[in-house]
């Protein structure tokens, strides 16, 4: 496995980003918590790129800002001040946030700074108000053990949560600002780890560590990874925003052979000749052609006087619709990068074609106007005649670089492990002093006092879990790796169920229902609480566990109560569990006088089946015996 | 402190001249068995003498603490950055033509990217630079008046504002724009009032409240729809353009005379009192809101007066305040004294023979009220009356800091009291209006 990353050479690098668990935000006295109902307030605001220390203007951001790029910011008084609207300076760096990050820091080995400064990282895509990101180094120079090698963490910092995107409407973009300010670390490694498995096994370590604290936040979108990637003859590539751990490796097998792939595309259109001056930016009206076409897509922007431009691609004949890897194409690379730079809605490329309604006779006709070779691809997009101009200005620049492997960019990771093109990579890095927010100074008297009271670290966790609550190696691994682990712990002291029904419960339970699709984030710890509540005391079985589980999280603001009353879960007491042994025994006694003694079994499966885990079968056995005497 | 070493001082300097380093060069810390390897940074004046700023290559910058274990020592020489702002775009002549008079402030202030300072150190034409768009609006003339934050302007710096303006009208243009700091524009912008009367074109104040170098700046919009006004508007009247809510759609045009710095730290700080704004500009159109104004009139003549009267203060009245501070002023031969009352023009009863003797000696009080909205009336309580008794001028519905400015203006154009009395309770520059409109 891993001689074979070897051999090409792959580096990987994380970024584990993970929401401190904080009574505030990092830079003002807002709860950190996100809304679900409507806004309270909208504002709308333009970030324009401000020229760099070195007098240059990103070129990425000068387009966006060019193409009046506005943003919506949606906000409400409960989870919003000032400080998030770019209406106030900030406030000074959220102490607690400071000593989480020390202590998180300091179970990595990683060294303190002496004083922390907080830098503006610029960033105009409109996640950040004030178009940039507040950020500062708490400690460097680290290393975690991932099975007998050492991974070095390079920094951790501490920064500000961005806003959240909830919505795209033309060159209007909406952002929720609710998100931006709560307080993340960001744990960077060094570029050291060099298989998709050491990297997913280095991801959970750090998630381990961070959990340790105890005082880190859980939920969907509290931890985000980025990955670095690169192999020999490849480019580095950053993908932004894996949300899972599980789906680190994937991700980093996708990239490698998405680039594989592009290393053999370059060599196959090498193979056939193809040269970048062949390459051109010759754009031909085809509108007329799609006159009466029966792609919607098309004649909805016919109807709109948009004309449908097309160019050639040269060679490239079967190879925009080559799978790179899972579910990405290089039709789908040119797409993003139309979609970026055209402000379009996607494209259309002669290998998927026919499709969409375009006839042959219509791929005919434009073959012929393209003066298209049998090994030509021809693309082409209908929009405004500056967006289609700019989509396929995009499309050819990119086709160009196929000529030479794999561009370096920063990418998206998609919920199935693929990635999609983000935008370019950013240039030299643009991080000036935050000059609102004063330096802290950190002292060793400090860092001695936080290092002297350090939280258990995972590998004496993971022998707690199984000497205290007699979980097995298994179990008491997959609760470690869980974010239900303080729960876990909370539950198992408390109640009367066995720790191994709860940690099964927290951990493939959940795993299973969230495979069948059931959305088991929306199920509260209050939930949980009662639900192991009810089971001690016997007010429902530990069988129910997936039933009750299904319902909760369908069923918001429920009680589990109300769930066992909805799904028939409650207990039968003494009286109606006699009664229903008295109607099965009715209804077998034919069966009975047969067996004698001997139908026992038989009798307690069919009980236990009427019961649906409704009684204990202690109870019933002694029952049963009793009424066949 | 040190010139070469900005912001180091103590023991971190002595560390660094050893060591021969200079702000730029990279340099290594080696201490505790750590190596800390970045690029010297100045260190903001509030810091101690103990740490050193370094640049590490992430981009980041951590303070090092020097002890005596801690070794520095030069590893390479600094490249300094060198700052090439992008070229002046081509001035399109057919445009109208409008001078933009930079005095200073946040409009005017860029990031200084090595110590990360904010410093008024934009040039009117950087500015121009910076904002390209101008180009597609007017001909713009370009002048560094001064670099002052706001807080630091006198009327020293009023006079000279008022006669660089004169200066330029006189040249022919269509507008004038003057880029002002904030928190003092208020007063600036009502002396201009009464300094330059009888204006053939607009003079548009503009201000920022997040510096220039930051993406999500107000300067640029501000300043954009300050250019346009100033190049476009009907009006020919002293105004401040500024946002006029949070969001970046619209920008408001406020009578100098009426508006106040409201808010701290909001774009929309600044509010009309006792008026409507006279216009606002949205999606690139200024409509009017007020009917009656001075219409741009290229043909009318300027009349220049610059002159205001130093010896004027501006007291505001709280409970336990000591008279004997009116009877300072009086001796430091003061001419004029604006009150901030209370309420409908009020101050305690125990003021009024301190305010009394001042009037005697040929003082002019005049009484505003701290209740920022509203108008003054002194009829209906006693307390009123007694002042109006004594001599008092009810100043209306006139703000306090614009009555200061005016009654400056006003002992600067003559010496007789009763004339400046006259002068003071009359209507100059919309600075008082007969209607109070429910707004």
């Amino acid at each position: 496995m891993s001689s074979k990353y070897s051999k090409i050479g792959l580096k990987a690098g994380l970024e584990i980003h993970q929401q401190l668990d904080t009574k505030e935000k990092l830079f003002c006295s807002c709860e950190p918590k996100l809304f679900k109902e409507e806004p309270e307030f909208t504002f709308l605001r333009r970030l324009r790129p401000t020229q760099s220390e070195l007098g240059q203007i990103d070129s990425a951001a000068l387009f966006e800002f060019q193409k009046e790029t506005k943003i919506l910011y949606e906000a409400n008084n409960d989870t919003v001040c000032l400080v998030e609207m770019d209406e106030e300076p900030p406030h000074d760096l959220n102490r607690e946030a400071v000593e989480i990050s020390f202590i998180s820091s300091l179970m990595m080995k990683a060294k303190p700074v002496d004083e922390i400064h907080v830098m503006r990282k610029t960033v105009i895509d409109g996640s950040n108000t004030t178009g940039f990101q507040r950020t500062c180094v708490v400690a460097l120079n680290g290393e975690i053990d991932i099975k007998g090698k050492k991974v070095a963490i390079q920094q951790v910092s501490l920064e500000e949560d961005a806003a959240r995107k909830t919505g795209k409407d033309g060159q209007l973009l909406h952002y929720r600002i609710d998100r931006l300010g709560i307080p993340l670390i960001e744990v960077t490694t060094a570029p050291v780890i060099y298989s998709p498995e050491e990297a997913k096994e280095t991801a959970f370590a750090i998630g381990r560590i961070l959990r340790a604290t105890r005082r880190v936040r859980r939920g969907l979108g509290t931890i985000r990874q980025d990955v670095n990637v690169s192999i020999r003859d490849g480019a580095l590539i950053e993908i932004k925003g894996v949300q899972e751990l599980e789906l680190v490796s994937q991700v980093i097998e996708n990239e490698v052979q998405r680039q594989l792939s592009l290393l053999e595309i370059r060599d196959e259109l090498k193979k056939r000749g193809v040269k970048e001056a062949d390459i051109i930016a010759d754009f031909v009206d085809v509108t007329s052609i799609f006159k009466q076409t029966k792609c919607k897509v098309i004649a909805k922007a016919i109807k709109q006087n948009k004309p449908v431009l097309a160019v050639r691609l040269p060679g490239f004949a079967e190879l925009l619709k080559k799978e790179l890897a899972t579910g990405m194409r290089l039709g789908a690379e040119l797409a993003g990068m139309a979609r970026f730079w055209g402000r379009v809605g996607g494209i259309f490329h002669t290998d998927e074609m026919p499709a969409y309604g375009v006839t042959d006779e219509e791929l005919n006709h434009l073959g012929k106007l393209l003066k298209k070779d049998s090994l030509d691809a021809v693309v082409f997009v209908a929009d405004t005649l500056e967006n289609a101009t700019d989509a396929l200005k995009a499309v050819v620049e990119r086709a160009k670089v196929a000529l030479k492997g794999v561009p370096e960019e920063t990418r998206s990771a998609n919920p199935d492990g693929s990635t999609k093109y983000m935008r370019p990579r950013p240039g030299a890095a643009r991080m000036y002093p935050e000059t609102d927010v004063p330096p802290i100074q950190v002292t060793n008297e400090y860092i001695n006092a936080l290092g002297n009271r350090l939280p258990e670290l995972p590998e004496q966790l993971m022998k707690r879990l199984m000497e205290e609550y007699k979980l097995n190696q298994k179990l008491a691994k997959q609760i470690l790796n869980s974010e239900h682990l303080d729960l876990f712990e909370s539950l198992a002291k408390k109640t009367e169920v066995s720790s191994t029904v709860i940690a099964v419960a927290f951990t493939e339970t959940l795993k299973a229902l969230k495979r069948d699709g059931i959305k088991i984030e929306a199920i509260t710890d209050e939930q949980f609480r009662e639900m192991f509540r009810l089971i001690g005391s016997g007010k429902t079985a530990k069988e129910s566990i997936p039933e009750i589980l299904t319902w909760l999280a369908d069923n918001e603001d429920a009680t589990v109560e109300d769930a066992l009353e909805s799904l028939g879960l409650s207990m039968l007491s003494r009286k109606e569990l006699e009664e229903l042994v008295d109607e099965v025994i009715k209804k077998n006694s034919e069966f009975i006088e047969q067996r004698g003694k001997g139908a026992f079994g038989q009798l307690m499966g069919i009980i236990m089946k009427k019961a649906r885990g409704r009684v204990k079968a202690e109870v019933v056995n002694e029952i049963l015996k009793k009424r066949l005497k | 402190m040190s010139e070469e070493f900005p912001g180091y001082r103590g023991n971190a300097l002595k560390f660094l001249k050893n060591a021969g380093a200079e702000i730029g060069d990279v340099i290594r810390v080696t201490k505790d068995g750590e190596n800390w390897e970045g690029i010297l940074i100045p260190r903001s004046e509030i810091g101690d003498e103990n740490h050193i700023i370094l640049k590490l290559k992430s981009g980041y910058n951590v303070g090092v603490r020097i002890d005596s274990t801690a070794q520095v020592e030069k590893v390479g020489a600094g490249v300094k950055p060198t700052f090439t702002p992008p070229p002046l775009p081509k001035q399109k002549t057919s445009l109208p033509k409008v001078a933009i008079v930079s005095t200073g402030g946040t409009i005017a202030s860029r990031v200084d990217y090595r110590t990360g300072g904010v410093r008024p150190a934009l040039s009117a034409s950087d500015l121009y630079s910076v904002v390209p768009e101008l180009a597609d609006i007017a001909v713009v003339d370009t002048e560094i008046l001064f670099s002052v934050f706001s807080e630091n302007i006198t009327s020293k710096h009023w006079i000279e504002t008022a006669k660089t303006v004169a200066k330029h009208i006189g040249n022919g243009v269509a507008g004038v724009v003057v880029a002002h700091g904030t928190d003092t524009l208020g007063y600036s912008a009502a002396a201009l009032s009464f300094a330059l009367q009888d204006l053939p074109v607009p003079v548009i104040m503009v201000a920022s409240q997040r510096s220039a170098d930051r993406p999500s700046s107000d300067a640029a919009t501000n300043l954009v729809g300050a250019v346009k006004a100033a190049a476009n508007a009907p009006f020919a009247e002293v105004v401040v353009a500024m946002h006029e809510t949070t969001s970046d759609t619209s920008i408001v045009f406020h009578r100098g005379t009426k508006v106040r710095k409201c808010h701290t730290s909001r774009r929309d700080t600044f509010k009309s009192i006792n008026s409507s704004p006279l216009a606002r500009m949205e999606d690139d159109t200024i409509s009017l809101l007020i009917k009656n104004y001075r219409k741009r009139d290229s043909a009318r003549k300027l009349k220049l007066k610059p002159t205001f009267e130093k010896k004027v203060a501006l007291v505001k009245f709280h409970p336990d305040l000591n008279p004997e501070i009116i009877d300072c002023y009086v001796e430091k031969g003061y001419r004029g004294i604006i009150l901030e009352g209370t309420g409908l023009g009020h101050v305690g009863n125990y003021c009024l023979s301190a305010i009394q003797r001042a009037i005697e000696k040929d003082v002019i009080v005049g009484m505003t009220s701290q209740c920022i909205w509203g108008r003054l009336n002194m009829n209906v309580y006693d307390q009123g009356r007694d002042l109006l008794a004594v001599g008092v001028v009810s100043l209306d519905d006139m703000l306090p800091e614009t009555a200061f400015v005016k009654l400056r203006w006003v002992l600067g154009q003559t010496t007789k009291t009763e004339e400046a009395k006259r002068l003071l309770t009359k209507n100059v520059a919309n600075e008082l209006s007969p209607r109070t409109l429910n707004e």
